[in-house]
């Protein structure tokens, strides 16, 4: 089919830990305007995220005009979102917001450099709103397929941005499919707590659920590790 | 078998109806264009078919395809196929050129397309609500919309059958990810026949008018994998917002501004995931019926993963 109208950037599905793991960042042409691509550990490009999760924090941390960065938690980690005067509508969204809350973000992927040389990776947001209980599950979902999906995908012959993942981190892309089936996994728990208890204001249970969730997957490795131990 | 052989064959077969031609004296041709003359295939097999066509005293449209397939209209995606349908003749439009017989929608289980008949090709005229079978047709395509020719060489067979006529409805499924401008509270030439958008008070054919309040959304759904663009129109606006277009207008009345009516809908909408079912047209699906999916099956999703 002819379609004369640039194609607009796909947005990426990803895990706040694989996210925040990515610091590299790349172009697929030498144009000045050629779109920048953040490389997934997972082997993927990405100039477009979409990602729901709770904001737990905001803060104004610009000095001569207002600058806004949230803090917004997934079940395995924090994205970090910045927004100024050149995105008016999320920074006025940011500044209404009282947290905790359910947001959804579409946002553009951002890195930064800081003294020491780590590479930090935050999200420039051309959107978000404040959504359900249900939106944010979907989303963990949806994730968590399109996490394992990438991860199967990893080893396939001409998987061009597996193979730059490769020479770029040094990250197994096994941690985040195990993240995503312990989310997938968390959310099936979660899910039969709200359905036993009142469903108002979930905001902090849930992230309270996810944190000892988390501890508790931590601790289930744990006990697989000893337990494997003492077999040979 | 040579690939000078099949080109000999299959232009024998095209004329079989016509001429009596012989698979060896088109090869025979073909090779002396080719071999002694340094012709490409294809120049060759143009400059061949041409000369018998010539003999046949036929125009090239009156050329059948040898066996054309029968397809669904919704399954069209290829300009130049020459195809048979089973349709029924849901429209007729006037003619734009005096060159056009008949021009108007056809459509079968799987949608409708429009339809061409030329006044060179003599055809019988075909009624609106009749069903027809309609052997060697073909394909056409102008930005990315398909219609189908009649031609000399179609055989009308009217059919005795009812034919229940779908919508060629598309289902998309994802996050709404942007909302894009020109929805909201807009403006529509007032003109007859244009429903063209105004810019700033503008029609671009008509000029300066006096607009026609209208509400919609032109949208965008991402899976993750792919980009839908898909356009809510009043009705169905309504329906995902919950906001009549009287509201809106006094929203905007209050505001001295239409856009505050696109920004109050892009809090409600944005983010969320919606199921749309609708014809497509062009690039867009038209959204005619929606769904919210709700709360996700989380047992299934876990199967499915771990299936992976």
């Amino acid at each position: 089919m002819s379609q004369s109208a640039p194609t607009r950037e796909v947005a990426r599905r990803v895990f706040a830990s694989e996210f925040n793991d990515a610091g590299f960042t790349f172009t697929e042409s030498d144009d000045e305007r050629a779109p920048v691509y953040l490389l997934l550990p997972t082997g993927e490009s990405s100039n477009r995220v979409f990602f729901v999760g709770t904001l737990t924090e905001k803060e104004d941390v610009g000095e001569e005009s207002e600058y806004w960065r949230g803090r917004i938690v997934d079940p395995t980690g924090t994205f970090f979102v910045y927004a100024g005067q050149y995105q008016p509508e999320a920074a006025s969204k940011l500044r209404d917001l009282e947290p905790p809350a359910y947001v959804a973000v579409v946002g553009k992927p951002r890195t930064y450099e800081t003294d020491d040389g780590t590479v930090r990776v935050s999200v420039r947001p051309e959107s978000i709103t404040e959504v359900d209980a249900d939106t944010r599950d979907r989303w963990v979902a949806e994730t968590a397929r399109r996490t394992i999906e990438r991860v199967a995908a990893f080893d396939d012959d001409g998987n061009e941005y597996a193979r730059m993942a490769r020479e770029e981190y040094e990250l197994d892309p096994q941690t985040y499919k195990a993240a995503a089936l312990s989310a997938l996994e968390d959310l099936d728990d979660g899910a039969g707590d709200e359905l036993a208890g009142d469903t108002a204001a979930e905001g902090t249970p849930a992230n309270g659920e996810a944190a000892t969730s988390d501890e508790s997957a931590d601790g289930a490795a744990d006990a697989t590790d000893s337990a494997d131990a003492p077999e040979p | 078998m040579s690939e000078l052989r099949q080109e000999a064959e299959a232009i024998a077969e095209q004329f079989s109806d016509h001429l009596d031609v012989d698979a060896d004296d088109v090869e025979e041709r073909l090779e002396t264009l080719v071999d002694e003359y340094r012709v490409p295939l294809d120049e060759a097999r143009r400059s061949v078919t041409n000369s018998y066509l010539e003999d046949a005293g036929m125009e090239r449209d009156e050329l059948g395809r040898g066996g054309s397939e029968s397809v669904l209209v919704n399954d069209i995606d290829e300009d130049e196929q020459w195809v048979d349908l089973r349709v029924k003749l849901v429209d007729l439009w006037e003619p734009r050129s005096d060159s056009i017989s008949q021009v108007g929608l056809v459509g079968d289980e799987s949608g409708t397309i429009k339809f061409v008949s030329f006044k060179t090709s003599e055809l019988p005229e075909l009624e609106e609500g009749a069903c027809y079978e309609l052997s060697n047709v073909v394909t056409d395509e102008y930005e990315g919309n398909y219609s189908v020719k009649l031609n000399r060489t179609t055989q009308i067979t009217e059919l005795d059958e009812e034919i229940e006529v779908g919508d060629n409805a598309d289902t998309v499924e994802g996050a709404l990810v942007d909302i894009q401008s020109g929805s909201g509270l807009i403006k529509r030439c007032p003109e007859e026949d244009c429903t063209r958008v105004l810019q700033n008070g503008r029609c671009s054919e008509h000029g300066q008018v006096e607009g026609e309040f209208d509400l919609r959304i032109k949208g965008v759904l991402d899976d993750g994998e792919t980009v839908t663009e898909i356009i809510f129109d009043r009705e169905a606006t309504e329906e995902l917002t919950g906001m009549g277009l009287e509201e809106a207008k006094d929203m905007a009345m209050d505001a001295l501004d239409t856009t505050v009516v696109a920004e109050e809908m892009a809090d409600d909408v944005l983010g969320r995931y919606y199921r749309v079912t609708g014809p497509t047209f062009g690039r867009y699906v038209l959204v005619d019926e929606m769904e919210n999916p709700g709360a996700v099956d989380v047992e299934t999703a876990l199967i499915e993963a771990r299936s992976i």
